[in-house]
């Protein structure tokens, strides 16, 4: 049951581990920066379910709630997102400019051009 | 004046020569007369300094410290001061010597040769009055950098692969070894001054010892102990001055004077006697001078001759020291005088039959003594010394080595500088005998006579000091006692 | 009081005029406002080293937040002299970038350039000033992400591909440090680094722990470019702008150097990596890796902008290497390392921008005899080359020495023995370049006299780089001195 009762942590692992996967086996640049995309969201949800605590709710507009989750967990994800975004952002416009450059966004057929 | 400004100013004169070189670029006779004049003026200097460590003193002077530990500091004892003293002399010989060589073959870039030249004996100066081995090891960096730009100073391919050899072995060398094994010092007596009586006394793991004695013996490769020789033959590449004062004087000098200076100093010759049993630094030296004996007497080239002629005079002094000794290492130090003095003139005299004539080889040497009487006769007293026959300098510090190898009874030594002497003779006798007894070949025709006046006058007087050395031998020996009253 | 809110100054400051470079678009003005800014924030960096060189620290809290709750900035002396650091090289190198810059990429873009690097500059100082754990990660990333802007803003094509490869592997390495900081925190429940190190004393040996301190080795280990995980910086260094090449080289790398000091002796403890968990053996394997690696590989090299990337390489291996001695001395080799080697490789990165922007190329083979033509910059890359090697009276030969001390003192004589041999390693290929350039016969092109001398502001920033390479190597309060005081501080 142990097993099952962390399936989160599961499913993080599971994320991280296909974004890595993308990462390295993929020749096309727009699929690395998927793969880079999927591997952040596996953190994202490591830091959230890191915040959850059963049965507890949101410390908000109220003074007596016994049992809260973290908010702080959040509002770090909220950055990291932002992060995320202007990396993705910055990514994407880089294979912009090498597609200009290069004529192509497979890897193999830049490394031959380089 | 104090003590402590003279070695300053020792030290600035050289260095303020390389400014007013520089500055007198396209004054050619201003720009020799610089040179001779901060010769002259060092020589004052250095020799006003003699006395004061004759009395038994050692002045000291702290320039700075870089950090704790690591401090630029001079002291003056007996071998530096002998060392200082050679140097500054030659500087002014060789200078004048330069003069006549350098504007007799229509060397270019002269002005660079004289400033390399001036930061060269500048360093020196360094090594010789260093009272530690941080700064022992900086003047020595020094010397090797200054002294490339005089290898390669042809600038032909040849000359820039010389070079490559002799910075590669000098600079990796020192820093692989020489540098390890100071830091190593530093880590295990927390000093790296040089005192009476050594500092590592303290140690008790004798295979440490020996492993450091066997990094500096490597480390130091201007003492060129074989494999260590190779840089030595491809210096030669250089102008005959540059081989003359720095791979017979300076370079080579600097480098068995930090071998006696680390073993009477760091180690001190009675620790490293008690605990020595295979005592391979008196092999190695011993084979070093006999294989070099060898190449030296199958080579046809004058200089390529006189360089492994060095490298095994070289070995005499580190197996002098290696015996272990006060007499013997008293007899290093001599044979650090009388060297000098025997070699500078063979290359004086091979430099001046160049210029003459442009020859470079033994085998056309036939009949040249009778155009260049002085020539060959400077030469041929050169050879007496190094061959270690009375009346020269040679004689007084191969009496006192073998002295030693008497004393502690190694035959080993002793035969080895019975056979070395052999060779010597072999090696330099016929280039005499041929020089004045054979009949020039005929199509060879013997040149226009005597080289250059500056030259002829350099390689005289050096001759001279060979024979005045042995003749009165007052001054240096008073200054060897001295080092025998540190070492013992 | 403003000198009260020095410490927050200093990373706002870059921070709020890179937007108003974008505004201004216009490259000069932009070039003269980054130059001021950089200028400014120099000042502040050697008025916080003097108010923490006394031995009192000082902590600022964000917004009157107080630490745990809120950010916490925390100057002491390891930052203060990490921002002296970053700060000198800033400056100097902004203000003579102006002409250089403006002949390698398109002037439209100028202006962008300069925002990017005072954003760069930000997240530098930022990353040294934080004292809150995912605070240091954003900070990593606003640096990470204005480099590979800097870095994809040249001309030529192949800096784009150079850029993506770092994107890639820098985000990976970001990534990885963010999962150590969220494990962190979830051993603790809280991210300042200091309260950290407190409360982890209690759990110290959970796989929770243990597994953070991977995470973050192998991400700093990434972004700062430790064998084997450097692939990205050769390419990096070489396509980029050259100024670009001089400011990484000079600052970044040696950030992260900081923050892995930072989080092994502030955080998670000297005793808990490497007497429990012998990090310092894995690094030691490592930085012994980077140092052959390195140095072999930059004698391969035509280009010296690559050969110069190669050595950094072997260089920061020196760096790990003083971390992985694991004692007091070995750290202060590896901070004085930090401090000298960004010194050592502006100087020669400058000199090689100069020979740029007068021929527009790097590569050694076209170089042969430009001594004639260009002596000073030539003698000035050959004083730099001298310090890297380590010859005595330079900087590198300050560092080198405590490297090899430090060895000696901790009984690893296999280390020595690497140590010099990777320096006869840099001789070579240091010695490869002077060659080249002073003894042989002159290529035509380069007796070319349309060629156009380098900016007078480019040479005052070498001189200045190249003189003080000897003067810390003969004055060193500064390198060796702060160095030996942090890590009596970081170790006691």
């Amino acid at each position: 049951m142990e097993i099952l009762g962390l399936f989160n942590y599961w499913a993080v692992i599971f994320l991280m581990m296909s974004g890595l996967y993308i990462i390295i086996a993929h020749d096309n640049l727009v699929k690395k920066l998927i793969g880079i995309n999927i591997f952040q969201t596996s953190i994202f949800i490591l830091f959230i379910s890191l915040g959850k605590v059963s049965g507890g709710t949101a410390p908000v507009l109220t003074e007596s709630a016994q049992l809260y989750s973290s908010p702080l967990p959040h509002v770090l994800i909220l950055t990291a997102i932002v992060v995320g975004i202007s990396t993705t952002a910055l990514g994407l416009a880089i294979i912009i400019r090498i597609y200009k450059a290069f004529g192509t966004i497979e890897d193999n057929e830049i490394q031959q051009e380089l | 004046m104090s003590s402590g400004n003279l070695i300053l100013i020792a030290l600035i004169i050289p260095l303020a020569a390389t400014v007013l070189i520089a500055l007198a670029n396209k004054l050619p006779n201003l720009r020799e007369a610089i040179t001779l004049l901060s010769a002259v003026a060092l020589i004052i200097v250095v020799y006003s300094i003699l006395p004061l460590v004759l009395d038994g003193n050692s002045p000291g002077l702290l320039l700075f410290e870089i950090f704790p530990g690591l401090e630029i500091y001079f002291e003056l004892e007996p071998l530096g001061m002998l060392f200082a003293c050679i140097a500054s002399l030659l500087w002014l010989i060789n200078s004048i010597y330069s003069i006549g060589y350098m504007r007799g073959n229509n060397e270019s870039n002269q002005t660079r040769f004289y400033i390399f030249f001036a930061i060269a004996i500048f360093s020196t100066i360094g090594v010789a009055f260093a009272g530690n081995l941080v700064t022992l090891f900086i003047f020595y960096e020094v010397l090797t950098l200054s002294t490339y730009p005089l290898v390669t100073h042809k600038g032909t391919q040849d000359a820039i692969h010389g070079g490559r050899v002799y910075l590669g072995i000098l600079l990796s060398t020192s820093i692989c070894f020489f540098l390890s094994a100071i830091i190593w010092t530093n880590v295990l007596a927390d000093t790296t001054d040089f005192k009476t009586g050594g500092i590592l006394n303290h140690v008790n793991d004798n295979s440490i010892i020996l492993l450091l004695l066997l990094l500096y013996a490597y480390g130091i490769g201007k003492a060129a102990l074989m494999p260590m020789h190779k840089w030595l033959p491809a210096a030669m590449v250089a102008p005959t001055p540059v081989s003359a004062l720095l791979h017979a004087v300076a370079v080579v000098k600097a480098g068995v004077f930090s071998i006696v200076k680390i073993v009477s100093y760091i180690f001190s010759p009675a620790l490293l006697s008690d605990i020595i049993e295979l005592n391979f630094l008196l092999y190695l030296s011993g084979a070093t001078i006999i294989i070099a004996s060898i190449i030296a007497l199958k080579s046809d080239n004058l200089k390529r001759r006189l360089a492994y002629s060095t490298i095994s005079q070289l070995s005499y002094v580190i197996m002098a020291t290696a015996i272990l000794v006060p007499i013997s290492i008293m007899g290093a130090a001599m044979h650090i005088l009388a060297h000098a003095f025997g070699k500078i003139t063979l290359f004086f005299a091979a430099g001046s039959i160049y210029t003459a004539s442009g020859k470079t080889k033994v085998s056309e040497l036939d009949g040249i003594g009778r155009a260049m009487p002085w020539t060959m006769g400077a030469f041929a007293i050169g050879s007496l010394s190094m061959i270690g026959v009375p009346p020269t300098a040679g004689f007084l510090s191969k009496w006192f080595i073998l002295q030693g190898a008497f004393t502690i009874e190694s035959w080993f030594a002793v035969t080895v500088i019975v056979i070395s002497t052999l060779l010597n003779a072999a090696y330099f006798l016929p280039i005499v005998y041929m020089a004045f007894f054979k009949e020039a070949k005929s199509h060879n025709t013997i040149s226009n006579g005597e080289a250059p006046l500056p030259i002829v006058l350099a390689l005289c007087f050096t001759a001279l000091m060979t024979i005045v050395l042995f003749l009165y031998p007052v001054y240096a020996m008073q200054i060897l006692t001295l080092l025998t009253g540190n070492v013992s | 009081m403003l000198s009260n809110h020095l410490p927050i100054l200093q990373v706002v400051i870059p921070l709020i005029f890179a937007p108003v470079c974008v505004i201004l678009r216009n490259g000069t003005l932009s070039w003269v406002l980054a130059s001021l800014v950089s200028c400014i924030t120099f000042i502040i960096a050697c008025l916080l080293l003097t108010s923490v060189s006394g031995g009192n620290n000082i902590t600022y809290a964000l917004g009157g937040w107080v630490a745990p709750a809120g950010i916490e900035y925390h100057v002491d002396l390891l930052t203060a002299y990490m921002l002296l650091i970053i700060n000198a090289v800033a400056a100097v190198v902004v203000i003579a970038a102006r002409e250089s810059m403006a002949s390698e990429i398109a002037s439209d873009r100028l202006y962008l350039f300069y925002a990017a690097f005072l954003l760069n500059l930000t997240g530098l100082l930022g990353v040294v000033m934080t004292g809150d754990a995912f605070n240091l990660f954003v900070f990593i990333e606003i640096a990470s992400l204005s480099s590979y802007a800097m870095i994809s803003i040249s001309r030529d094509r192949r800096c784009l591909y150079a850029a993506f490869k770092y994107l890639i592997l820098g985000t990976i390495g970001a990534s990885f440090i963010l999962i150590s900081v969220g494990l962190l925190y979830a051993v603790t429940g809280t991210l300042n680094i200091f309260d950290l190190s407190d409360r982890l004393g209690n759990v110290e040996n959970t796989n929770t722990v243990i597994t953070a301190l991977i995470f973050f080795t192998i991400g700093i280990a990434i972004k700062a470019a430790i064998f084997p995980l450097h692939l990205w910086l050769p390419d990096a260094y070489t396509y980029s702008p050259v100024i670009v090449s001089t400011f990484l080289a000079g600052t970044t790398t040696k950030v992260f150097i900081y923050a892995l000091i930072r989080f092994i002796y502030s955080l998670f403890g000297y005793e808990f990596s490497f007497n429990q968990l012998v990090l310092n053996d894995l690094l030691m394997i490592l930085a012994c890796g980077a140092v052959l690696y390195g140095s072999i590989q930059a004698i391969r090299q035509d280009s010296i902008k690559r050969l110069l990337a190669y050595s950094s390489i072997a260089q920061i291996g020196y760096m790990v290497l003083g971390i992985s001695i694991a004692t007091e001395l070995g750290l202060a080799a590896s901070l004085a390392h930090v401090f000298n080697h960004a010194v050592i490789k502006v100087a020669l990165f400058l000199s090689v921008a100069c020979i740029i922007y007068r021929y527009n190329t790097e590569m050694i083979s076209q170089l042969h005899g430009i001594s004639k033509f260009m002596p000073y910059t030539s003698a000035c890359f050959l004083f730099g080359g001298l310090s890297l090697i380590g010859i005595p009276l330079t900087a590198g030969f300050t560092s080198k020495w405590l490297l090899i001390q430090a060895s000696f003192s901790a009984g690893y004589w296999s280390l020595v023995i690497i140590i010099v041999f990777s320096s006869i390693l840099s001789i070579l290929y240091v010695w490869k370049v002077v060659e080249a350039a002073y003894f042989k016969t002159p290529a035509v092109e380069l007796s070319n006299n349309n060629t156009q001398n380098a900016p007078r502001l480019l040479y005052i920033a070498l001189f200045i780089f190249v003189l003080a390479n000897l003067y810390f190597g003969t004055e060193t309060s500064v390198n060796i001195g702060f160095a030996k005081d942090i890590a009596y501080g970081l170790v006691n």
